[in-house]
């Protein structure tokens, strides 16, 4: 029994990280064309007349999502890339060329198996934890694994025997290790501050709805703001876009990729936006707890509520980004290794030193 | 920076016989390092012309360069030859594609001094309104595509935007949005349609419109200035040493603009500013740029207020064709109308060179007569080409990242710098 709620939680986190990535996609997809005076993606699906009498009642629902793009997102994209040649270039090795995608990949969405969605919740008898497995130390799990997402870069733009993706894969891999020092810092700021590693505990210590209030964690909201940056920068999105960016690097480092592979690549990145969001979300924002409303304990369609608020404001920070990645230029290599070493580190440095002070 | 003295490999990687330097460990150097060559073009993303950028880097610095140009080489000159001169006017559309009308009026003005004519007031009237149109849709295919280059893929759509109220309104004059042959020997092909005015006003304030938005997006943006400012910079001195003109040149600081300096087509009658630069950056050249469409905005409304009424070309039947009825009811319009179709417009004897200020800086057309109908040699002065010749020094110590903005600021497009 105990194995069976776990192959269904598994199975649930599994799909909220693909849901969330492909929600990800979709707003991606749209809100660019929003933002930009465009209608974006609304063609595939919306012209859906089936012959058949027995598919007459969802039809109308199939048009109205063809409509909205959701069709040519979720469903054509994803046929297309799984129906294209799987392109590998010459004179590299095949294994190490699949390797890259998965590893790229792989890492976030291990994360998410620390990760709580909702609150601790009874039913039938049974006590059920919202996540996927409670360990002690969730935040250095997130931290190691968001760590191991740079080999599948590195393995990527090896690969790929081409020099732009060397290049690609050079400024991604810099870029990620040196955004994640000051991410480490802001974990241990974190760490100091809610007195806990395991993050249903740092959730819960948040009851008022607010982890970030300045009356509780002084320092809150310089730590979400360099977390925020730096989330920008290790999903290498937003102004922080270098490895791939496409005026000068065609691709990046999976410029020798196709298909499903890198279709992989998207998914990843765009589960790893939905992960920051959702540890922003978790860490700063109360998770599921709304400010003034006190949710009953243990019961199942609180757990359902926390659940809906926390994802209420994991796309809100999933929207912020990509708002951001369409609204700013990029910056170059060397002023993005300048605001990480010069910036951001000393800046959370100081953070730490200040929260550490306080809670002395 | 130049390593050359010191390879000891010359390695020749083939293509186009280009060679590069491998550098050899140097005294202070921890790592044997070598230079890595990027081959970035003729068909690669930044390279909206068709250009090839061989680029040597030392990680991401780049320590030598050799710009390719001539892929769109397609004979322009050569083919003007062939043809009479108002046949030229669909080539010269394709010279510089963004701003085809300014093209065609440096055509025209160069025969027409051949004929030793002047048009009508109006037509010219005509021809700065429609430059100017032209000029401002240029300038504003560059800032979005330069700002697009630089990550900002939205407000390149918003300029895109403007530039559709602009061809929208090239295309109710002229019938055509790209490739549109609008002037013509001794005048033009058509008058201005009717509520053309009001038409205008509104695109260029949609254009405004549009603009503010780029400029709440670009202009203070800290990213955006940090990746343009001290980025690709030329001096006065280096600008004037290479001969470069437009808002390129005087983005250096060189106070030289054809509209102003050597006015053609009644410029002399509209007040308008030149912007000028200071260091000379990419910086300099956006703001150059930017300002510049408001100064066109600018001489279009007076065009448009102070517009002469009038014909629209010169009443001789050797330039221009009869009307048909003069054709299908006298000998005279007959024989002139034979004449004109099938030998063409002919000037004496004489050589010309004029220059008009295209969209990128001085775009002049030298031609040499021999009294027959056809030019007996064309040659274009265009913008692009020459400042391409600075684009190496430009390049050299700069990041890679840089080679975008620096080309994009250029604004080279092909046909006018490879014809």
């Amino acid at each position: 029994m105990e194995l069976l709620i776990l192959a269904v939680k598994a199975f649930i986190v599994l799909h909220v990280a693909l849901g969330l990535g492909a929600v990800c996609t979709w707003i991606e997809r749209k809100g660019s064309a929003l933002i930009q005076d465009r209608v974006g993606a609304n063609r595939a699906g919306a012209y859906w007349y089936p012959s058949n009498p027995l598919l007459w009642p969802i039809a109308p629902f199939i048009r109205i999502a063809g409509m909205l793009g959701i069709i040519n997102t979720l469903l054509n994209d994803a046929v297309k890339a799984l129906l294209k040649e799987d392109f590998v270039p010459e004179g590299t090795s095949v294994f190490m060329h699949a390797l890259g995608p998965f590893m790229a990949a792989l890492p976030v969405f291990l994360a998410y198996a620390v990760v709580p969605l909702a609150p601790d919740f009874t039913i039938f008898g049974y006590h059920v934890q919202a996540q996927l497995v409670r360990i002690d130390t969730g935040l250095l799990f997130i931290l190691a694994m968001g760590s191991l997402a740079v080999y599948g870069v590195v393995f990527a733009g090896w690969t790929g025997n081409n020099k732009f993706s060397l290049l690609g894969a050079l400024r991604a891999s810099a870029q990620m290790i040196s955004y994640e020092l000051a991410m480490g810092i802001v974990f241990v700021t974190l760490i100091i501050g809610y007195g806990t590693l395991d993050l249903y505990a740092i959730v819960e210590s948040q009851q008022d709805g607010w982890g970030i209030n300045p009356l509780v964690h002084p320092t809150g909201w310089l730590s979400f703001i360099i977390l925020f940056i730096v989330g920008m920068a290790e999903t290498k999105r937003g102004p922080f876009d270098m490895p791939e960016s496409e005026s000068e690097l065609v691709a990046g480092y999976f410029t020798e990729y196709s298909g499903m592979k890198f279709l992989l690549f998207w998914l990843g990145e765009f589960a790893e936006i939905a992960l920051f969001a959702l540890i922003i979300s978790l860490f700063f924002f109360g998770g599921w707890h709304i400010p003034f409303v006190e949710l009953p304990e243990g019961m199942w369609w609180a757990a359902l509520v926390g659940h809906g608020v926390l994802m209420a404001k994991v796309l809100f920070f999933c929207v912020l980004q990509i708002v951001i990645r369409w609204s700013l230029p990029r910056f170059r290599y060397d002023q993005l290794m300048s605001l990480g070493w010069k910036g951001l580190l000393p800046l959370s440095l100081l953070n730490v030193m200040v929260t550490a002070a306080i809670h002395i | 920076m130049n390593n050359n003295e010191k390879s000891l490999l010359n390695v020749d990687y083939g293509i186009g016989g280009i060679t590069t330097h491998l550098r050899p460990r140097e005294e202070g150097d921890d790592l044997h390092s070598e230079t890595m060559v990027l081959n970035l073009g003729p068909a690669h993303p930044a390279t909206h012309g068709t250009v090839r950028i061989v680029a040597e880097l030392s990680g991401e610095k780049i320590v030598d360069a050799d710009v390719e140009l001539g892929f769109l080489h397609r004979g322009f000159e050569k083919m003007c030859e062939t043809v009479d001169y108002n046949q030229v006017m669909p080539y010269a559309d394709r010279l510089n594609y963004v701003s085809p009308i300014i093209n065609n009026v440096g055509w025209c003005l160069t025969v027409e001094k051949l004929l030793e004519i002047e048009v009508p007031k109006r037509a010219q009237y005509i021809r700065v309104i429609m430059s100017e149109l032209s000029r401002i849709s240029d300038h504003l295919t560059c800032l979005g595509a330069s700002a697009m280059e630089l990550g900002a893929f939205t407000v390149m759509l918003y300029l895109m935007q403007a530039r559709e109220y602009i061809w929208e309104l090239i295309e109710d004059v002229t019938g055509a949005r790209l490739t549109i042959s609008y002037g013509r020997v001794g005048g033009l092909k058509a008058d201005l349609p009717e509520g053309f005015a009001e038409k205008m006003h509104k695109a260029l304030d949609g254009t405004r419109d549009q603009l503010d938005k780029a400029d709440r997006l670009l202009t203070r943006n800290r990213i955006f200035i940090d990746r343009m400012c001290d980025v690709g910079t030329i001096s006065k001195e280096d600008a004037i040493a290479y001969g470069c003109t437009g808002p390129f040149g005087r983005a250096s600081g060189v106070d030289y603009d054809v509209r102003r300096d050597y006015p053609y087509s009644s410029y002399e009658d509209f007040s308008f500013e030149v912007p000028l630069g200071e260091k000379g950056d990419n910086y300099d050249r956006f703001l150059v740029r930017y300002e510049e469409i408001f100064q066109s905005m600018r001489i279009c409304e007076q065009a448009i207020k102070n517009l002469p009424t009038g014909p629209i070309c010169v009443d001789d039947p050797h330039i221009v064709l009869n009307p048909k009825e003069g054709v299908y009811s006298s000998i005279d319009g007959m024989i002139n109308h034979f004449e004109l179709v099938i030998f063409g417009v002919k000037p004496p004897q004489g050589d010309v060179y004029i220059p008009v200020e295209g969209g990128n800086g001085e775009l002049g057309f030298y031609t040499v007569s021999d009294g027959t109908g056809k030019p007996y040699k064309v040659h274009v002065r265009p913008p692009c080409f020459v400042h391409m010749g600075t684009m190496k020094k430009m390049l050299l110590g700069s990041n890679i990242a840089d080679v975008v903005p620096i080309f994009g600021m250029i604004n080279m497009i092909g046909g006018e710098c490879d014809r």
